[in-house]
């Protein structure tokens, strides 16, 4: 390629748009998390800051976004992290954010908490950071959870880790979550759906491989990452999501141009397989 | 919107052979937009490399670059534990050949002075000097240099301008550590793309000394490049730190050798 036809293409605003050219559904992106990460500032984060962060996803072509907060990570008062995520959406976010609802089940009364989110907040998802939380996904108390969560129909977000443990802050170093109970756990529970986030293509290719879970991109790294993994990896079983904010959103955007998907694969991950799971279409 | 990676190697693709490596990073590197790719080590990784090591790697980024010289810049691996075969391998591949940079890596830390020799002959080359660096919650390597490390050796030589590799990887301690220190640069490869890093860095260093690398290919090109497309600055900005900078850095051994570019 010449330097001048690299000239032609290689504005991020050419780039960017090429992608989303691609995506005429819009994207679904199954992996954001709302509020201030205690380690760094992140832009617009503030509760007044949540319309414009919106319309930043917006006019990228997000067109529904999964979010849990952080406060769901911290609060031993799940309850009121769930829902104050649930009023700022309803105040802020004009039905971009679907709200996901955090729960903690090493708390006391954790099934409230589920019970509230399913029939309170009206969530289809909760999201579960068993690192942070303390516990082990072949613990009992997990099968438990999940079993309750299925039952209440509700799709199960696991995250796997949050930040690179090198560059965690030293009083709170928290290591991945070790995912290769998950696949004996979800076999006992019949109709369970679950996703697990930023898992990295080593847990997909390892403790992952031949579970019945989905999975999302923001920690696939390696050049072609994508289609490096649908090389083992089932289509029907990948979804987009970005780690926005405590990631540039745009990372996960750029791989879908790094690797080389067909129109159809194009749509499965940016909005089709996530669709499918919670049986909805997006807010447009 | 030119863009120079800073930060490749030939690990993370297909291919038997360093020509076949080269080849399918820059498919990928096409796809992304990506014009010149800075190359060095990787087919084999070796993290405390004997001479014959160096050799070897330094003989396959050349084989690597062969191929493509006007898409790639070679730089040749170095260790401070070898510093007479490191010397030999400067005046190879930098003095009498292609390649326009050296890389330094995990063997020995920078802040020992038995490293000088290395850096000041890569001065008189006018090379651009590559320096890994981590702050590692969970502990370094033995001889893996910190930022604080690169300060030490930068106050030695305070008019060669030298690059800190990763900025870091804990960027908010590296940027920090290195802020003072006018000759360093900021490279902003081969880290998570956490959202903040670029800002801060423009913010506390000033545009001119921040640059784009990708660590490609065990890195993704869309990741690192997210975190310069990604950022609260103006293009004017993204511009200095995807291509003019590195660029600026490159031109007096790139115009001695009358390589344009």
């Amino acid at each position: 390629m010449t330097r001048r036809a690299f000239l032609g293409c290689s504005t991020a605003a050419t780039m960017l748009a090429a992608a989303s050219a691609n995506e005429p559904e819009g994207i679904i992106d199954c992996n954001v998390t709302i509020g201030q990460w205690p380690f760094r500032y992140l832009a617009g984060q503030e509760t007044s800051g949540l319309p414009a962060f919106c319309q930043r996803l917006k006019s990228k072509g997000v067109t529904q976004g999964w979010a849990a907060s952080s406060e769901g990570i911290f609060y031993p008062d799940i309850a009121r992290a769930n829902e104050l995520l649930h009023e700022r959406f309803v105040e802020y976010s004009a039905r971009l954010l679907i709200p996901v609802g955090s729960i903690n089940p090493s708390l006391p009364a954790w099934r409230d908490d589920l019970g509230r989110c399913k029939d309170k907040h009206e969530m289809k998802i909760i999201r579960l950071h068993p690192n942070f939380h303390g516990y082990k996904l072949d613990d009992p108390v997990f099968t438990e959870l999940l079993s309750a969560a299925t039952e209440a129909k509700l799709l199960v977000q696991i995250t796997a880790q949050m930040e690179d443990e090198r560059t965690q802050h030293p009083l709170m170093r928290v290591p991945p979550v070790d995912l290769k109970p998950l696949g004996d756990v979800i076999k006992r529970v019949p109709g369970a759906r679950v996703m697990v986030l930023n898992a990295n293509a080593s847990m997909i290719a390892t403790a992952l491989r031949g579970v019945d879970v989905s999975v999302d991109i923001a920690m696939l790294e390696g050049v072609g990452g994508i289609e490096n993994i649908l090389a083992t990896w089932p289509l029907e079983r990948l979804v987009f999501g970005s780690h926005a904010p405590l990631f540039y959103w745009e990372a996960a955007k750029l791989k879908l141009q790094e690797s080389e998907l067909s129109t159809g694969q194009l749509a499965a991950i940016t909005h089709g397989n996530a669709a499918a799971l919670i049986g909805v279409g997006t807010s447009h | 919107m030119r863009i120079w990676d800073l930060h490749c190697h030939l690990s993370g693709v297909p291919g038997l052979t360093p020509e076949e490596r080269m080849g399918a990073l820059l498919r990928y590197a096409d796809r992304m937009g990506i014009e010149r790719l800075c190359v060095y080590m990787g087919m084999k990784w070796s993290q405390d490399p004997t001479p014959d090591d160096l050799t070897k790697q330094n003989g396959e980024a050349l084989r690597a670059i062969t191929k493509h010289p006007d898409r790639t810049f070679g730089f040749v691996y170095l260790s401070a534990k070898h510093v007479e075969h490191s010397l030999a391998e400067l005046e190879k591949h930098v003095a009498n050949g292609p390649m326009v940079g050296v890389k330094l890596w995990v063997a020995k830390r920078c802040d020992d002075p038995q490293i000088d020799p290395i850096i000041k002959r890569a001065a008189e080359l006018k090379a651009v000097i590559f320096q890994h660096t981590w702050f590692k919650t969970n502990g370094n390597y033995a001889g893996e240099s910190t930022p604080d490390d690169l300060v030490a050796l930068a106050k030695r030589f305070p008019d060669v301008p030298m690059i800190c590799g990763h900025t870091g990887g804990t960027w908010q301690l590296g940027i920090r550590a290195i802020r003072n220190q006018k000759n360093l640069f900021a490279d902003l490869a081969g880290s998570d793309p956490t959202a903040g890093i670029t800002e801060m860095a423009v913010r506390e260093l000033g545009a001119g000394r921040v640059i784009y690398g990708s660590d490609g290919g065990g890195r993704s090109f869309a990741s690192q490049l997210a975190k310069v497309h990604g950022a609260e600055i103006s293009d004017e900005v993204k511009q200095k730190i995807f291509c003019d900078n590195l660029r600026g850095l490159m031109l007096p051994i790139l115009n001695a050798k009358g390589v344009k570019a």
